[in-house]
């Protein structure tokens, strides 16, 4: 990426126009994804050379400085946010030991797996959701154990994590936990029951309260001895990074309300099928929920799920995003936005579709200062579409990641 | 590719009726409904705006503007301004029902009917009429060379599946035969293959031995063969009375699929064909039909690595029948019509889209001269929506099977079905009285 941006600025003065000139993207309904959520007609942003928006407008406050690349677009959106995958770690083969990082079943609770250290962004289908308009994800280790590991949160053209800090938005940004038979051990291994999971979550998060306490009573100059399981979860009971806890039941959905209440962490709820029962609990603990996809199949734990649930969350008031979640089989990834799609024929506004994959996704996910929105000083992540982003029928027709044309192929 | 005059069967039928209407002295003409003021897209002709759909009984009696439909007394009427009309959904690949074939014991099983196995009170035929569709290919899996007969269903409301088959001409139920190559099939443990050219040869000796008994059948005589329910289903095979439905994937594995045709002359529908671009040539050249799917995203297995979505758009481009199914659960039968939009995004026609999730799959089933239209004598198999059909925003608000409702949206029990919610994984009949949302 460095030397990219190097050669754009060598190249400026010389041939203005070129691939790697400043971007300006025009569009006939440009969703800023800001205030009341409507779009602009006729909007422009203009990309800066530090890969950040410079301005957004309509055309007569805004005009387009000479030399800036005019990309022009029916419509334009923030770049989308898929607020919860699995991309880059359960790849397009599915073959184990080839290509599916998302879940080590050795023991029920790991939460120093990094997510990082297991992400491969040059699998096909980063590239495959990066060209249909998706520029940041969150993702990581895969609902299905205990406590599976660690996630993050990354754009989509990052190839390799060579520094964490630079490469992602998050290096570590929740772990991921599964409350249910989903999350069961297998094979006689524990946990192989509600209440042994629950007893289990509980008897590790003790032991993280113990060496918490510990750390604290350290005397300046000492240091704790590494331990890269509690320490990983002394960030969760820290309040730094929250648990994600997949629950599709009911039960299993008050069992993490419990445990958050027990514990005092930041919960963020998963998948969540049968959350329309607790509507009112989970307003009351402040929960946000990453709705499951809702064409994720209504089988097993999913049996009560419905389509409403996102319409139903936001009539209810509860902060929520879309995502495109695990996938064991075909299709290997959903696409986020088809997802939210959907939830509009199922009773969800248009407008709060939208946010749920851009603006209030990047605030559920605490990135709302550097994507999901286009505002001056935020990162210039874009979708460009030849029509409503959200109908199967509109194509993306291009795709800007920092101020950067990374995609315009028309899918 | 439809052969037109399939389609002007049911034009004799039309006038029939209408000269009977002339004929005059007929009694009130009890048991019409016409359905009017919709759009109306009948697929197999230009799309109608304000249009009348009279149906008689179980058929379609006529279809029209408004004004030249003449709609006879005592007709119930049924307004459907803003609505659009569009023919039930015909999927040529689903496993709903719970439905079964052969077990472990063998790769090869074509004496296994998996009406046999079907539960009909399923959730997921609730949801499947939730979802348009009207007449189903029932299939057991791909894990076998040949895993069994397939069910020709219409979902009619009933309890029992022979409510529901579709019927031959000698009154037995209608069906395929189920096979599979590549991946799926190749298991390499109790019979079954290890390789492709085991596969190949597995099913080749079985088809050579069903061309035997046929011979042997043929010659009758006074020592006929034992009664052989696998080979009695071949030789339906080999005569064209029973067509393969061939799961394959890859391209070298496609044109396996081609190659057997041509030694065995059975009728063959290509079902999913991932790569069906890579040899869309050789697949038009062959004269088959393909039955695709449309996935959100290529892989899952290295043999969808590369599957298209325009794989739609270059088998039109070649004038190759092509049909979409759900593969159910793959894709849930209530988000079918969304087929019709990915094919198009992705190059297809409208035109052919929609004839994709109709007429083309009714094709492949030897029933377009009953359905898969909405044409007069066609069998009033109709769905209403709210909007156009490749729409993501648009809902299906009724269905109906052979001029029976069997799906209303504004029915609470049915809505459950049609969008989820706590019991809709549950038989309908079993704990029917007692959901509540």
């Amino acid at each position: 990426m460095k030397a990219t941006s190097l050669l754009a600025v060598l190249l400026l003065p010389l041939c203005p126009a070129s691939a790697h000139a400043q971007v300006a993207v025009q569009a006939e309904m440009l969703y800023p994804m800001t205030g009341d959520l409507r779009p602009i007609e006729n909007g422009v942003v203009l990309c800066g050379k530090n890969g950040r928006i410079e301005k957004v407008g309509p055309p007569g406050e805004v005009p387009i400085p000479e030399g800036y690349r005019i990309l022009k677009a029916k419509v334009a959106t923030p770049g989308f946010i898929d607020a919860h995958a699995t991309v880059g770690l359960s790849g397009i083969l599915n073959i184990d030991r080839q290509d599916q990082e998302q879940l080590e079943k050795s023991a029920p609770i790991q939460p120093e797996l990094r997510a990082i250290d297991a992400y491969n962004g040059r699998d096909p289908l980063v590239k495959w959701v990066r060209e249909l308009g998706i520029t940041t994800v969150h993702t990581g280790h895969a609902p299905g154990a205990l406590m599976a590991g660690q996630t993050m949160i990354l754009k989509t053209n990052v190839t390799a994590i060579t520094n964490a800090e630079k490469d992602t938005l998050r290096p570590f940004a929740m772990v991921a936990g599964t409350l249910g038979p989903d999350g069961f051990g297998g094979g006689g291994k524990s946990p192989g029951s509600r209440a042994k999971s629950l007893a289990m979550l509980r008897e590790q998060l003790f032991k993280v309260q113990g060496h918490v306490r510990k750390r604290k009573k350290l005397e300046e100059g000492e240091t704790a001895e590494p331990d890269l399981r509690l320490d990983a979860l002394a960030e969760v009971l820290e309040g730094k990074v929250p648990l994600l806890i997949t629950a599709q039941r009911h039960h299993d959905i008050a069992a993490a309300l419990r445990l958050q209440k027990e514990f005092g962490f930041r919960l963020v709820l998963d998948g969540a099928s049968e959350a329309y029962l607790l509507l009112e609990e989970i307003k009351k603990a402040g929960v946000p929920v990453l709705v499951h996809p809702t064409m994720a199949r209504p089988y097993g734990e999913r049996e009560n799920m419905t389509f409403t649930l996102a319409a139903r969350l936001h009539a209810a008031g509860i902060p929520f995003a879309f995502q495109s979640g695990y996938e064991g089989y075909v299709p290997k990834t959903r696409v986020v936005h088809f997802e939210a799609a959907l939830a509009v024929a199922y009773g969800l506004p248009h407008e709060i579709a939208l946010a749920g994959c851009t603006s209030a996704a990047a605030r559920l996910l605490g990135i709302a200062d550097r994507v999901g929105s286009l505002q001056p000083g935020l990162e210039a992540d874009l979708a460009l579409f030849d029509g409503d982003p959200l109908e199967t029928v509109t194509h993306c027709t291009g795709v800007v990641i920092n101020g950067v044309v990374v995609s315009e192929e028309v899918k | 590719m439809f052969s037109s005059l399939r389609y002007l069967a049911p034009l004799a039928t039309l006038v029939a009726i209408a000269v009977a209407s002339l004929g005059g002295g007929q009694e009130t003409p009890s048991g019409l409904t016409a359905y009017v003021g919709a759009h109306i897209i009948p697929v197999t002709a230009p799309e109608i705006e304000d249009g009348v759909l009279l149906v008689k009984g179980e058929t379609i009696a006529a279809v029209g503007k408004r004004g030249e439909v003449v709609i006879p007394e005592g007709a119930e009427v049924i307004d459907l301004k803003g609505k659009v009309l569009f023919p039930g959904l015909v999927c040529t690949h689903s496993h709903i029902g719970k439905v079964q074939g052969g077990d472990g014991s063998s790769p090869i099983q074509p004496g296994v009917r998996v009406l046999d196995s079907i539960d009909v009170l399923d959730s997921t035929f609730e949801k499947a009429r939730a979802g348009g569709i009207t007449m189903a290919n029932l299939m057991s899996g791909s894990g076998h060379l040949l895993s069994g007969q397939t069910a020709y269903l219409k979902l009619r409301d009933g309890k029992t599946i022979e409510d529901l088959a579709v019927r031959n001409e000698d009154g037995s139920m209608a069906g395929g035969i189920k096979m599979a190559n590549g991946t799926n099939s190749i298991r390499g443990s109790g019979g079954s293959p290890g390789t492709r050219g085991k596969s190949a040869a597995l099913v080749r000796a079985q088809f050579i031995k069903a061309q035997r008994y046929r011979e042997k059948m043929a010659k009758g005589g006074d020592d006929p063969p034992e009664r052989d329910l696998a080979m009695e289903a071949l030789v339906e095979v080999l005569e064209g009375k029973r067509v393969v439905h061939h799961h394959t994937h890859r391209h070298d594995d496609i044109i396996t699929v081609l190659r057997l045709k041509k030694e065995f002359g059975f009728k063959v529908v290509l079902h999913h064909v991932s790569e069906a671009w890579k040899v869309a040539d050789e697949i038009a050249e062959a004269g088959v039909s393909c039955s695709i799917i449309y996935l959100d995203s290529p892989g899952g297995k290295l043999e969808a690595r590369d599957l298209e979505w325009k794989n739609g758009a270059e088998l039109e481009k070649r004038g190759v029948l092509t049909a979409f199914h759900t593969d159910d659960p793959i894709n849930d039968s209530r988000w079918f019509l969304r087929s019709a939009g990915l094919a198009v995004r992705s190059g297809m026609s409208r035109q052919k889209a929609l004839e994709a999730v109709t007429i083309a799959g009714a094709e492949m089933m030897d029933q377009a001269g009953q359905t898969g239209s909405l044409t007069a004598g066609k069998k009033a198999d109709f769905i209403v929506l709210n909007g156009d059909p490749l729409s993501i925003y648009t809902r299906i608000l009724e269905t109906h099977v052979e001029g029976k409702k069997v799906f209303d949206l504004d029915n609470p029990e049915d809505k459950l079905w049609a969008e989820g919610g706590f019991g809709a994984g549950h038989r309908r009949r079993v704990s029917g009285c007692c959901f509540t949302k």
